[in-house]
């Protein structure tokens, strides 16, 4: 990669204390809960944007709140930056480190506390993985609403970092939606509680605060999560259209006429074709765009459903209709969606855009994007959640040419500036991370931004919690309401 | 307060000066929609208020797009008819106070969201936080900022939206809300089961929304209050009743698979659409305690089974009528005599916590008590410090939540 994107110049005075750090955090947390060997540092040098690597100061992989609390507050005292970290599956570069910082992860905190099913509430430590949570209620008819496509993976405190959604976030909303409650660990070392298994608590909202916030609040230990029955049965729908026009048009249509189906996925003909080499998901060739429509509930409620949609469909000339008949055919079709991401990576390096866009604006942003495509010289494959405007264009390229790794970059801003445009914002789910933050002034004036430094201010005076991310390096001290608010002097970003 | 001291502005730019106005000065300004909502929270500290009645108009309405936005002053019956007229919906259901208050008044969508007002298919479709998408606002020191948009998934930055939801205008007064719209459901019935007592309700409560036919509201009247309700006609003593909603063909299977269900837990009977809109009017309106008086009214918030044991630990101690929303976790509590709120409060923290709001009580009550839940100190010094970069002069509601914000 061509590293565009500037990172904080490191702590001089920090990394030469190194030594010393690594004796006090050896008096912290156990021994096993610290890494400090150059190549056992490497797997935390990057999250999944791996265009990017820097090197931690050490890592702490705590196994209690304590110890979470004991690391900050030496990090708070010693003003040494923490990059809190989940399963680093961040596409946005939201848990990449640098060489002065402290990685505290919460891999090791991956125990299920409590399943409550009358209250239909789970408490669970913040290494859990999103579809452990699911798994561990699926007998008892249960599950956990939020999707991530990382959801193997994925730990429920990085969600919580990055308000994750997925698929099925048409209906059951994102993560923000489903979190009942958190165990906090603030910059000094207190611990909070926020919420509960009450569907809302007291005074201001922290809790929506806090879900989306990259790591930039507080680290999470434990989060309270609802758990929703699940229906009698689901079932998904494979449709074909000549094209993305028509298929753009069926999507608001659908949604226009009352219908909320669990998901509606679009797929175009670049994607197809990379997804059907390979899964074999049977995904029919001869169209330009497919939707994947899920519908849920007894047989005679999707019946009733599919009715209505399929009539829909018909009226945007849609050319093939599959109506999974079993189980296995419903995981086929999705199969080929859910690969989307691991075929792209077999033909050609890409990076993954998340620009959110009016329901109204799709056809007219899919035809831009491949404007701003074909003016850089390069490859797109569209997928994405049609049904709540959130797309993901792959753009393709191959990373080992330094001007094509520009060029992809370069597209890919422009891509997420027209859906600012076009009335949406620069990430629907995947956060901001390193990625986007110097974008963050195309969609907020600075006013907007200053009043966001402003609340991380009160929540980390120093600007210790991954100093970073999400805010433009320069200039994000500025006009706070009053001098000592502010953490030391950022301004100075590396090229 | 003489109506010298109250301001109307017309634009958000107007808004704007008359904040920066009292920023400079230091004086505390009431922030005001309809004024329904003026009687719950702590009494006003402010010599100025702004009313926010002349800001107002839809915005944008796209119903293709599932979006609405309007000017925070517009009524709320004015959005209502908007989304009808294209069979949609505000899904968060939000309760209208005046008859629990006894007041006039026009409520407003931005009091609406500044509350963060919900009624019953909260326990289904989230609250009216989790509906609000983007907002325009005046900061403390006069400054127009804007947060969110007008798109369902957004993770861009920190998300002060939420924020703003259920502030009750101490950080900032809302101009602009941009909010999600639903379709209406086709059509809607209440399977209500007869003659369930309060702990055994929590358990049918519980076991129904275990099942997979998505209920879209669940509470219980306690015999005391079932008359009050549907125009009397639910008999029998009293009624847990459970909402399905949806396309008429679903919610016919549904109703069937949750009838048979219930059906072995006491007597069932399903109510029609219309009376279950009747019905549900009155719950998420407090209509069985919206007697005239100023009897101390909780709006109590816990698990859903913490609900009952609650009111039966009070029971022993203090004269309380109650009923149950939620599936139990949302409790109204009307009070014999006092307040009681510490004995409230205990109760709640020993039951494994949640919060309660006194929303109805004589003023001088609500000067005396802490109308909202107290914070732990750590929270509470949190939220000072997020009021403070909000409104750093205190100028906008003080007292209104609590005394320090």
């Amino acid at each position: 990669m061509s590293e565009l994107i500037a990172f904080l110049e490191p702590d001089k005075a920090v990394i030469a204390r190194r030594p010393e750090i690594i004796a006090d955090l050896a008096g912290l947390v156990p021994g096993s809960c610290l890494i400090t060997e150059e190549r056992e540092l490497v797997p935390f040098d990057t999250d999944a944007f791996v265009s990017y690597r820097r090197m931690p100061l050490a890592v702490v992989l705590p196994e209690t709140t304590a110890q979470v609390a004991a690391v900050l507050k030496y990090c708070n005292d010693n003003a040494i930056s923490v990059v809190p970290r989940g399963a680093g599956t961040s596409l946005s570069g939201g848990a990449i480190p640098q060489e002065d910082a402290i990685v505290i992860g919460v891999s090791k905190m991956n125990r299920i506390i409590e399943v409550d099913f009358p209250n239909r509430a789970a408490v669970v430590q913040a290494g859990v993985t999103n579809i452990s949570i699911s798994q561990a209620v699926d007998a008892d008819g249960f599950f956990y609403a939020p999707d991530p496509s990382s959801q193997l993976a994925c730990t429920i405190g990085g969600n919580i970092g990055m308000n994750s959604g997925g698929a099925h976030c048409l209906k059951y909303g994102v993560t923000t939606n489903n979190l009942l409650g958190v165990k906090m660990v603030m910059f000094d070392g207190s611990v909070v509680d926020i919420g509960g298994k009450a569907l809302d608590s007291a005074g201001y909202d922290l809790l929506g605060l806090i879900c989306g916030s990259e790591g930039q609040l507080g680290i999470v230990t434990e989060a309270t999560v609802r758990l929703i029955a699940k229906p009698e049965g689901t079932r998904p729908v494979l449709f074909g259209f000549e094209s993305s026009v028509s298929a753009g048009a069926c999507v608001t249509d659908i949604i226009g006429a009352g219908i909320i189906p669990v998901a509606i996925e679009f797929m175009d003909k670049p994607a197809i074709e990379i997804c059907e080499a390979f899964a074999k998901a049977g995904y029919p060739m001869d169209v330009d765009a497919l939707l994947i429509v899920e519908v849920e509930g007894s047989d005679a409620e999707m019946d009733a459903m599919l009715e209505r949609i399929i009539e829909i469909a018909r009226r945007h000339n849609v050319k093939t209709i599959r109506e999974s008949q079993s189980a296995t055919e419903a995981a086929l079709i999705w199969k080929g969606r859910k690969s989307a991401f691991g075929a792209t990576g077999r033909i050609a390096d890409y990076i993954c855009m998340d620009g959110t866009v009016p329901l109204g604006q799709l056809s007219h942003v899919l035809a831009k994007t491949s404007e701003i495509i074909d003016h850089y010289g390069l490859r797109v494959a569209n997928v994405f959640h049609a049904g709540d405007g959130n797309m993901h264009p792959l753009i393709l390229f191959d990373a080992n040419d330094p001007e094509e790794s520009r060029k992809a970059e370069l597209a890919g801003n422009d891509i997420l500036k027209l859906c600012v445009d076009a009335g949406g914002c620069l990430t629907g789910e995947h956060g901001v991370g390193i990625e986007k933050r110097d974008l963050m002034r195309h969609q907020y004036a600075e006013v907007d931004l200053v009043q966001q430094m402003r609340v991380r201010a009160a929540f980390d005076p120093k600007w210790i919690l991954n100093p970073s991310k999400v805010f433009p390096l320069e200039g994000r001290c500025g006009g706070l309401a009053e001098p000592g608010d502010a953490g030391p002097d950022h301004g100075k970003a590396a090229a | 307060m003489s109506s010298a001291d109250i301001h109307y502005p017309e634009t958000e730019d107007e808004v704007a000066r008359l904040v920066a106005a009292a920023f400079a000065a230091k004086n505390p300004l009431e922030i005001r929609g309809g004024g329904t909502k003026a009687g719950l929270g702590g009494p006003s500290q402010s010599a100025s208020a702004i009313s926010m009645t002349k800001l107002t108009g839809i915005t944008n309405y796209d119903p293709s797009e599932l979006v609405m936005a309007a000017r925070a002053g517009t009524p709320l019956a004015e959005i209502e008819v908007a989304l009808a007229a294209n069979n949609q919906m505000l899904t968060f259901e939000p309760m209208d106070y005046r008859p629990l208050l006894g007041v006039t008044g026009e409520p407003t969508i931005g009091g609406v969201f500044a509350g963060n007002i919900s009624g019953p298919r909260r326990l289904s479709a989230g609250a009216a936080r989790d509906n609000l998408l983007g907002v325009r606002f005046v900061n403390g020191s006069g400054e127009v900022v804007k947060s969110g948009g007008r798109v369902m998934k957004n993770v861009t930055g920190l998300d002060l939206v939420k924020l703003m939801a259920g502030s009750w205008g101490t950080l900032g007064v809302l101009c602009e809300v941009i909010f999600k719209v639903l379709p209406m459901p086709e059509t809607s019935v209440t399977v209500v089961v007869s003659g369930l007592n309060d702990a055994e309700a929590a358990e049918a409560m519980a076991a129904a929304l275990m099942m997979s036919v998505e209920v879209s509201g669940a509470a219980h009247l306690p015999e005391s209050v079932v008359a009050k309700v549907a125009g009397g006609r639910l008999k029998g003593g009293p009624a847990t009743v459970l909402r399905l909603e949806g396309l008429t063909d679903s919610v016919e299977v549904r109703t069937e698979r949750l009838a048979t269900e219930m059906g072995r837990r006491g007597e069932v009977t399903v109510l029609d659409a219309a009376q279950t809109h009747e019905l549900w009017g009155d719950i998420r309106d407090v209509a069985p305690f919206a007697d005239g008086t100023s009897k101390p009214i909780w709006r109590v918030s816990v698990a859903p089974q913490a609900g009952h044991q609650l009111v039966a630990a009070l029971r022993l101690k203090t004269g309380v009528d109650a009923f149950y929303d939620w599936q139990g976790g949302l409790v109204w509590l009307r009070m014999e005599a006092d307040a009681e709120a510490d004995l409230v409060r205990q109760y709640i923290k020993a039951l494994g916590g949640g919060h309660a709001t006194l929303v109805r009580a004589d003023a001088a009550t609500r000067s005396s008590v802490p109308v909202f839940e107290p914070q732990p100190k750590a929270l509470e010094a949190l939220s000072r410090r997020i009021k403070h970069q909000f409104d750093p002069q205190g100028v906008l509601n003080p007292g209104r939540m609590a005394a320090t914000i």
